[in-house]
């Protein structure tokens, strides 16, 4: 089977401080760490288990500029048999639906019967796959927490609902996935596995290669745009309880009785 | 004439004369003995390499130590008595034993230089020793069958044990020395009926006991008794001799290669690979050992040179919590592995992954890399270096533990576990009460501090070890040590990132620092961390000496630099306990005893299992992440200790103890009954400081005397 | 100005709670907006939330067909494409089945998207003002989304409060004729319920929750303490059954199990909208964390900074220490 699985180098929330910056427009991205979006790293650990199940490749493909190459990298030192750079002045800018119409493009270049994708990005909406499944007409599923491949062109998977209850579909191939973290556990990728691709080619595609229309990518093609980044004006707030340890825990008891929580 | 008893080789036993038979016998027993031999060493040539060819006079002095001294064995009082015993018997019935097989075949037949005074000597040492064996293996028969040590219990997920197998050997050495004896004993007796001069038998001697029984025997009794026993013997013997490579008793030949080549450096693991350069690792194939013919033919030695005496699982924390660890059985399991795959005929087989089959991958995680188990075997078996090599290729397979993925993925991304911000590592120095009364500068090459304080991430990042990096700071400040931290500059000592496989990421953290350490000028480095004090001093190369901060305390409160006020709650009885990596790792114990022991006042006991012996918190650096399965915390089970010694302070000089102490005082419910303090918070505690008054003083003095 | 529309989930013949807050996000558009509510469904269920809804909207449409019985996002798309316009705005709540449905609804109908929208600043023209929050909260964006051929807004579940207003008396339209041809490439095969667990955190009155900030899985010990003190059941957030602490059983949250307790403990809980999402019913809500900007302390109505390793032991002998003394 041949999966396609895209993915999306995002600012680290566990290990970054996500701040303004001094201009109040943007984040302070000076000390920022990067790494793959979690819920895309999921999906790659999903679609390598896949091939290792019923064979075929496993390709990675992000939209960005030189810097998102590590992440690419990674994915193909986790098993990835390729990485494939989607670049090109013209995407700068593109809103959900660009990001989705250049994906397009680039499936349309190869034959994936599998495109699988991460539920959401930090800084992203939860939409790419559902965007790409409806330019592409195939399938479409969301918030995948497994997969089992049937025969005759079908996959069994399961979507996560409300109360931790799992919605059974059976979807056809080819078909596009979001896939939900926690599905599987992904490998380690170490710095020797990383050292060990550092040299392997990862092919850049320009919108051209790609047959894009700049007015459908990219700044030009945008419908959502982002203004700037703010920090609302914190509201009320709890009522933040002072003092040491002793008075707290006597408020916070008096508080309690009052609300019949203790009794 | 009289005739002498007739010799073995002169005798026809059956269909063959002596003298046909027992050369027959010596060649087919040394040649079963060297096939079995050759296939015991044929997966060591397919190991990897292992240099141990160097500083072959040291080996020699330990081969002196440990092999011939015996030097560990005491440290189980009667088990070690006793092997003493029936070892030095062995060493002596050497010559013996030679000389009674070339007997079958040339019946005259005396060792060079045995007659005369030496001769007589030895004849009556070795009737002794004869003995002493005879009687040691009936002994350890007993204790093994009635009182069965709880070391020897095999439990159910290891397999089964061998007591049988045990016995049986016991049995044969012990029919041995028998057949021996009966050998000689017949012959004096027939000789004494005779009339002719007799051997000398040692008094009270097996040999003179059974020549005792035989006084009255008659003469043809006495002449099937000679050859009967002769034939026993030898056959005895070499079926002892093919036998032991099959077992534990393999270690019998094996003793003196193993201790010889035996690991020389402390407190460092072994490379990825023996002359692969850093530069050129990536080039190896493969990292760690994934099948069996990944370890080293030291290790694969390691594994035949086993006792099964159970003594390092006895010492080990993690098998003593009930995680799924023990070191013995990490050795029989991988030796039972190797006869099975290397079998006498057939084919030898190759590369079945280790992780999933005999091992399983929480085995190999739940080290804590205490050295308890290395300390204590007699054998100098190693345990560290496997399974740091075991989860090399752990690592390499992408196979990590996800609670283990995180902070290694925070090393590399941010250079300390916890995936918190570089800028933010000297914050610890910047905590408005402690920076007023001590400046903590950074040490980079504009500043003069001539000694590096090496913090380390937990000291830098963690709210509570915190203080540990103030205290340390306050005291290298009262003692006038020019010092300094390299802050953001310094990353992760990586000391735990190479205990757990990932050999690279070390690299990378080892390499910045040492350009840091380097581009700062310093001459010295101390740190309160034995982490960080051990990879400096071991892991790391050319850098300048190391000190942990208990080892600068000590000397200056031996040399009067350092004074230290009386304890404040006289009824308070601290226990010291040795951090892992200070203590067993690098030998320091006396320091920081010395260093309680000099504040006034202060009343201090010894845990049962103290110093060598120390009982491992429960690890630190990414042990700390990782979720081990066990019945319970080893940071409990010490603190139990140290009620058990009588104490109610825990003394510690190393963050992560410190964290699993704490936590286990909490978790066992003694709180109130039990603190911890870290030695050097409790020196800057006691630290006699000059009244302000006094400083402004000095300070006038030294500005009207410059 | 674009018609409104609102996608309105149900289940079990009741309405989702999104119903009111879609009218109050329309309103946010425009004050004067009175939006269509759109049901798709079957039978007498569907029957009875258009009932309950035309008290809030003044006009429901109601798609009905038998394949719709179970929502299956792919044929409620496809539906949707054959009876709404695709010129105007369709708000969606931002749940398990909006997340599912609408990136490819606004495709198809090519208009813009936004997805999780947790304010709306009105219009401009043809350009809605939204705003949302990234990186788990820490941020909020303005965002301009240009209307003018349509937008499909999934709205974040909570954050558009329900407007006070008397029942109005709305008109039911059956659309269900203009559904078209029903077939797609996905098919629901069943529910999973989820294992019932030996606690059933949606049962208790008092719940001690505890997030990342327990640490490891050996101080959730610390939090059964207290709970037992008080008669409460521990229940936890997402990470805490990701790193397998935990059974999913008590877990809270969007994708766990939705509470109604009287008195919520946030122990060391950052607060993540997908966790407020599953605290119903505005129970007094006691925040312990030692971050002092976490974004609990905004929902919670009690704040302390602490560790809650120090804290929570402390709290539990203190009640123990009263419950003693009362008895």
């Amino acid at each position: 089977m041949e999966i396609l699985v895209c993915v999306r180098r995002v600012p680290d929330t566990s290990e970054n401080e996500i701040q303004l910056n001094a201009a109040g427009n943007d984040i302070e991205r000076d000390d920022l760490v990067y790494s793959i979006n979690e819920p895309d790293n999921y999906a790659v650990e999903e679609a390598l288990q896949i091939t290792a199940k019923v064979g075929g490749n496993v390709t990675v493909v992000t939209v960005g500029s030189d810097d998102d190459e590590e992440v690419l990298r990674r994915e193909m030192a986790m098993g990835a048999s390729r990485g494939v750079l989607l670049s090109d002045e013209a995407f700068d800018g593109s809103d959900g639906r660009g990001i989705a119409n250049i994906l397009k493009a680039y499936v349309h270049n190869g034959h994936f019967d599998l495109i699988l994708t991460g539920v959401q990005a930090e800084d992203g909406g939860a939409q790419v796959g559902g965007m790409l499944a409806a330019l592409l007409d195939y399938p479409f599923a969301s918030l995948v927490n497994s997969i089992s491949v049937l025969d005759g062109g079908k996959l069994k998977v399961s979507r996560e609902i409300e109360g931790g209850n799992k919605e059974m579909n059976e979807i056809d191939l080819p078909c596009v996935l979001s896939i939900q973290t926690g599905i599987n556990e992904p490998r380690y990728v170490g710095m020797r596995g990383i050292r060990q691709v550092a040299s392997l080619e990862v092919p850049t595609f320009s919108a051209s290669n790609l047959g894009l229309d700049a007015s459908a990518v990219g700044d030009a093609g945008a419908k959502v745009k982002r203004t700037d980044y703010f920090v609302p004006a914190l509201g009320k707030g709890a009522e933040m309880l002072e003092g040491d340890q002793e008075e707290i825990i006597a408020k916070l008891i008096e508080l309690m009785k009052a609300k019949g929580g203790l009794n | 004439m009289v005739e002498g008893i007739q010799s073995p080789a002169q005798v026809t036993y059956w269909l063959m004369s002596g003298r046909t038979l027992f050369p027959l016998l010596n060649l087919l027993g040394l040649a079963c003995f060297f096939y079995i031999a050759a296939r015991r060493i044929l997966p060591l040539t397919r190991g990897e390499r292992d240099w141990r060819f160097d500083q072959p006079f040291v080996r020699l002095e330990r081969v002196l130590q440990f092999w011939l001294g015996q030097w560990k064995h005491p440290r189980y009082r009667t088990a070690g008595t006793m092997h003493i015993l029936f070892f030095a018997g062995f060493l002596i019935l050497a010559t013996q034993a030679f000389s009674l097989l070339i007997l079958g075949v040339s019946p005259n037949f005396v060792l060079p230089g045995s007659s005369g005074g030496v001769g007589h000597i030895y004849d009556i040492v070795k009737d002794y020793a004869a003995t002493i064996v005879f009687l040691c293996m009936i002994v350890a028969a007993i204790r093994r069958i009635v009182f069965n040590p709880a070391r020897y219990e095999v439990p159910a997920r290891y397999g089964k044990g061998h007591p049988v197998d045990a016995i049986f050997l016991l049995a044969l050495i012990a029919l041995l020395m028998a057949s021996e004896s009966l050998f000689e004993a017949s012959g004096a007796a027939f000789q004494a009926q005779q009339g002719q001069p007799a051997e000398f038998l040692a008094v009270l001697s097996l040999p003179w006991m059974l020549k005792g029984v035989l006084v009255a025997t008659s003469l043809s009794t006495l002449q099937t008794l000679h050859f009967g026993a002769y034939l026993v013997d030898v056959l005895t013997f070499y079926f002892l001799l093919c036998y032991r490579p099959f077992g534990i008793q393999f270690h019998v030949e094996t003793s003196l290669f193993n201790v010889y080549f035996a690991k020389l450096d402390r407190g460092t693991v072994k490379p990825v690979r023996w002359g692969v350069s850093d530069e050129h690792l990536d080039q190896v194939k493969s990292f760690g050992v994934k099948a069996f013919e990944d370890f080293t033919w030291k290790h694969m030695l390691d594994f035949y040179s086993c006792a099964d005496c159970g003594r390092c699982s006895d010492e080990c924390p993690a098998n003593a919590v009930g995680r799924p660890l023990s070191p013995r059985f990490l050795t029989i399991k991988a030796r039972d592995y190797s006869f099975q795959h290397y079998p006498m005929f057939g084919r030898a087989g190759n590369g079945t992954k280790l992780i999933g089959g005999i091992y399983s991958e929480d085995e190999i995680w739940s080290c804590t890399t205490c050295g308890a188990c290395e300390e204590e075997c007699p054998l100098l078996i190693q345990y560290i270096d496997k399974i740091v090599d075991l989860r090399r290729g752990m690592i390499d397979d992408g196979n990590v533990p996800q609670s283990l993925q995180k902070p290694l993925k925070a090393l590399e991304s941010r250079g300390n576990p916890y995936g918190k911000m570089e800028k933010k590592r000297a914050e610890w120095a910047k905590a408005k009460d402690f920076s007023q009364t001590c400046t903590v500068k950074t040490a980079d090459a504009k500043s003069n501090a001539d000694t590096l304080y090496f913090v380390d991430s937990i000291t830098s990042y963690d709210d509570r070890m915190q203080s540990i990096g103030r205290a340390t700071a306050r005291i290298l400040d009262a003692v006038g040590v020019n010092f300094g931290i390299l802050g953001a500059a310094e990353k992760d000592s990586g000391h735990e990132a190479r205990r757990f496989g990932e050999e690279m990421l070390f690299m990378a953290l080892r390499d910045h620092n040492v350009d840091a350490i380097k581009a700062s000028g310093v001459q010295r480095i101390v740190t309160a961390d034995p982490h960080a004090y051990n990879a400096l001093k071991h892991d790391y190369k050319d850098l300048p000496p190391v000190e942990h901060i208990s080892q600068v305390i000590c000397r200056e409160v031996k040399s009067g630099n350092l004074k230290l006020d009386p304890v404040e709650n006289a009824d308070n009885v601290y226990a010291y306990h040795d951090p892992c990596y200070l203590g067993r790792h690098n030998q320091v114990y006396d320091d920081p005893r010395d260093v309680l022991d000099a504040i006034p006042g202060l009343k201090r006991v010894e845990m049962g299992r103290c110093r060598d012996r120390s009982f491992c918190c429960g690890g630190g650096g990414l042990m700390l992440f990782y979720e081990p399965k066990e019945d319970q915390r080893m940071g409990v089970k010490r603190v139990q200790m140290a009620a058990e010694a009588g104490a109610n302070v825990i003394v510690t000089a190393c963050p992560f103890c410190m964290a699993n102490i704490e936590d286990a005082i909490k978790v066992a419910g003694m709180e109130g009954k039990m603190t911890a303090i870290d030695l050097a918070e409790l020196v800057d505690q006691q630290l006699v400081r000059p009244a302000p008054a006094e400083l402004e003083h000095d300070k006038l003095r030294s500005e009207v005397f410059a | 100005m674009a018609r409104i529309f609102a996608y309105i989930a149900h289940k079990g013949g009741i309405a989702d709670d999104a119903a009111a807050e879609l009218v109050a996000a329309a309103r946010n558009i425009d004050p004067a907006a009175s939006p269509v509510a759109v049901v798709t469904g079957w039978g007498a269920e569907l029957d009875a939330v258009c009932e309950t809804l035309r008290g809030s909207y003044a006009e429901v449409w109601k798609i009905a067909n038998q394949a719709l019985a179970y929502p299956n996002a792919e044929l409620v798309r496809k539906a949707l494409l054959n009876v709404l316009p695709h010129d105007d705005i369709v708000l969606v709540s931002h749940s398990h089945f909006g997340i599912d449905l609408s990136p490819g609804l606004a495709i198809r109908m090519n208009s813009a998207f936004v997805s999780d929208v947790s304010g709306i600043d009105g219009i401009d023209g043809t350009y809605l003002k939204l705003v949302r929050q990234e990186f788990g909260g820490q941020v909020s964006a303005h965002m301009r989304c240009d209307a003018s051929a349509g937008a499909v807004l999934n709205l974040r579940p909570g954050a558009f409060k329900p407007q006070e207003g008397a029942a109005i008396n709305g008109v039911i339209v059956d659309k269900s004729a203009g559904v078209g041809a029903l077939t797609v490439g996905r098919r629901y095969l069943e529910t999973v319920v989820a294992e019932a667990g030996d606690v059933d955190i949606t049962k208790h009155a008092v719940l001690v929750s505890v997030g990342r900030g327990i640490q490891e899985k050996d101080n959730i010990a610390i939090a059964e303490e207290l709970a037992e003190t008080l008669g409460a059941a521990v229940s936890c957030s997402r990470p805490v059954v990701d790193a397998k602490w935990l059974p999913k059983s008590r877990q809270v949250g969007s994708s766990g199990k939705t509470v109604k307790p009287k008195i919520y403990m946030a122990c060391g809980i950052s607060g993540s909208f997908q966790h407020l999402a599953g605290l119903k019913g505005s129970p007094f809500i006691v925040a312990i964390n030692k971050n002092p900007k976490a974004p609990i302390f905004q929902v919670a109505d009690v704040g302390i900074v602490a560790d809650i390793l120090e804290f929570l032991p402390e709290l539990t002998s203190k009640v123990r220490e009263m419950k003693q003394v009362s008895v």
